[in-house]
């Protein structure tokens, strides 16, 4: 098992260096000049290549790459082309917000998804099994600028019960932020939890039907135990899949989300920094959102191994 | 009193195509220490016969009527919650397909300590210390590494061992073996067999096992049931079902046995098994049977006593009486 980590660890590592690579590289393939934006049309040559100069822009392109790496490693992001602050206290700000955000939200896909693909399986073909089925397909089919639209007209404009959008950090008052992001999370969840809802029922489906599970119901077992240990675990690796696969579908939700919401979060960070050609900033933003999927990745892999045994067997015995 | 009795039971299924008719009115009973062969091809309704005796049938698109009877209590009546107190303690199932039938996300360990937990309220360092002498009993070598590991780590044998080794981990009063060795090589065959039989000697289990093989019959079984589309045709004592078979289907099967081909060629009975969907009046088998006459389309024949342990359903049946 230890292995199993330091292998997939080690791919991180890789994927991680290439990504650095492609973020480097794509972000100087942009059209437009960082230094022009910043000097503004009017400056001169002069004051246009004292900021190049100053911000290493000058240099050649391995150059500048190396002193990007060096920077990095060290927590050094750069400072933001707008407002000159640090881009890592900026991240450090925004992230959290966005990290809240799909947190809550993965929670709720979780819980509703899972929980309701299983209902489904095991009531299939009744009643529990179409509710579940019929708002699964609709939560696939709605766009989530739309589910947030409805979402403010319902609760804050018609109802009145949750507020229409802003954000109080958690550590300033709990309730109040709660009362902000539950909507926003309910919204981003949606798509999630019909994604996960529809993968656990015919994973559990195929698992209910496994023979396996009948010699677990020849044992005597509770349904119980039959559904939630036996046919579940085997359902779990799929499920696990759907959860590592659709994070990026969740940043970019989030993107959208907090623009509805008026969330400063790190959605919007990137939307305001494409905007600006905020070099330094979408660098920092597009690195840890690569960091974070494949941080995801890997601790989707060893979710697997735990869970399946054959998968853990398979990577030792390369070694 | 039969320590279990199964009279007329009739078991259809609901299916897209119509009612499908698996077992139709099959009444058997089966002694303490017997070893009892259900045999028949595929299809013909020996293994729902037996599945419905620990009600492990698909309860949504299953239709049972009859009676089944465990040392007198009523089984096909009894409330799904005392039903899972039956499974895996007094009746237990050894399946067909040792490759699935083991859960692959659990050890050996776990699999065998689970049933032990349930049933006999072992703690899970008890549990583990039984599941390891069955693991021997079952003629696992280095049980304790065993324990530890998962069914893709066992060959087919293996697992069925571990199957067996679940199945009479509670001492059960019936075994139902569902083709136990068809997956397995012949001489993991015997060694199979020779559980069964040694766990009937000791604990003086009951043994319902199914299998299309009249060899693994003849080496193990006390008394056979041949099942035909859904009903019993012949039943009997292995020893007189052999030397004077009666139904002219359990002839074909005895002639359709390797060792019985001419000229390396394995007889074979001609014709199709009827449907399942439908059920006409008639004997089942006359459109293959070679002793087929006018009458075998007018009525079908019931199952009669032709000598005192033999029962045929055939108008015409073979061997000496």
């Amino acid at each position: 098992m230890l292995w199993f980590i330091l292998r997939r660890c080690g791919s991180a590592v890789i994927v991680l260096f290439l990504g650095s690579v492609l973020i480097f590289l794509g972000i100087r393939a942009l059209p437009g000049d960082p230094a022009v934006v910043m000097a503004g049309q009017e400056a001169s040559p002069a004051v246009v290549e004292a900021i190049r100069h100053e911000f290493g822009l000058d240099k050649p392109l391995p150059a500048q790459y190396v002193d990007y790496v060096t920077q990095t490693l060290s927590g050094n992001l750069g400072r933001s082309t707008q407002d000159q602050l640090p881009v890592i206290d900026i991240i450090a700000q925004r992230l959290p917000v966005t990290l809240e955000l799909s947190a809550l939200a993965m929670l709720i896909a979780i819980v509703i998804g899972v929980g309701a693909g299983i209902v489904a399986a095991v009531r299939r073909g009744r009643f529990a099994d179409y509710v579940a089925t019929g708002f699964g397909l609709a939560g696939l089919s709605v766009p989530h600028f739309w589910l947030g639209l409805l979402g403010i007209l319902l609760f804050a404009v018609t109802w009145r019960i949750l507020p229409a959008s802003g954000y109080v950090p958690f550590t300033e008052d709990p309730g109040q932020n709660l009362q902000r992001m539950i909507l926003p999370a309910l919204v981003l969840g949606a798509g999630f939890a019909a994604i996960l809802m529809r993968q656990t029922r015919s994973a559990m489906l195929g698992a209910l039907s496994a023979d396996y599970v009948r010699t677990a119901r020849s044992k005597g077992l509770s349904e119980v135990k039959v559904v939630g240990a036996h046919a579940l675990r085997n359902s779990l690796t799929t499920v696990i899949t759907v959860l590592g696969l659709q994070l990026g579908a969740l940043i970019s939700g989030a993107v959208v989300t907090e623009q509805i919401f008026v969330i400063p979060g790190f959605g919007k960070l990137t939307v305001d920094a494409v905007l600006t050609r905020n070099y330094p900033v979408i660098q920092a933003v597009v690195l840890v959102t690569v960091v974070g999927y494949v941080l995801v990745n890997l601790l989707v892999d060893i979710a697997y191994a735990l869970l399946n045994p054959r998968i853990r067997l398979s990577g030792a015995r390369h070694d | 009193m039969s320590l279990l009795e199964i009279s007329d039971l009739t078991v259809d299924f609901d299916t897209e195509d119509g009612l499908v008719q698996a077992v139709r009115d099959i009444s058997l009973t089966l002694d303490e220490g017997e070893i009892l062969a259900l045999c028949g091809e595929s299809g013909c309704g020996k293994s729902v016969t037996a599945m419905s005796v620990p009600r492990l049938l698909p309860p949504d698109t299953t239709r049972l009527s009859g009676s089944v009877k465990l040392d007198g209590r009523e089984l096909t009546t009894l409330p799904e919650s005392q039903m899972r107190q039956v499974r895996g303690k007094e009746v237990s199932v050894v399946f067909q397909e040792p490759m699935t039938s083991l859960n692959p996300s659990f050890t050996v360990g776990y699999q065998i300590s689970e049933v032990l937990r349930r049933h006999e309220g072992l703690s899970r360092q008890a549990a583990g210390r039984r599941a390891v002498e069955l693991l021997e009993l079952v003629g696992i070598p280095a049980p304790q590494r065993r324990m530890k590991e998962y069914p893709h780590q066992l060959s087919g044998g293996m697992r069925q061992r571990v199957m067996i080794a679940i199945a009479v981990a509670c001492s059960p009063r019936v075994l139902i073996a569902d083709e136990p060795t068809t997956a397995l090589d012949v001489t993991i065959q015997a060694g199979v067999l020779d559980v069964f039989r040694d766990l009937r000697d000791r604990l003086g289990t009951a043994i319902i096992l199914i299998t299309h093989d009249l060899g693994v019959v003849a080496d193990i079984a006390d008394r056979a049931v041949v099942m035909y589309a859904g009903r019993a045709v012949e039943q009997a004592p292995v020893t007189e079902l052999f030397a004077n078979p009666r139904h002219p289907y359990t002839l074909g099967l005895m002639n359709a046995l390797p060792s019985a081909a001419v000229n390396g060629r394995l007889a074979e009975i001609p014709g199709m098994v009827p449907s399942p969907l439908s059920d006409p009046d008639e004997c089942a088998f006359q459109a293959r049977c070679p002793r087929a006459q006018a009458d075998c389309r007018l009525s079908r024949p019931s199952l009669e006593r032709h000598a005192p342990e033999h029962l045929a359903a055939c108008f015409h049946p073979g061997g000496k009486s």
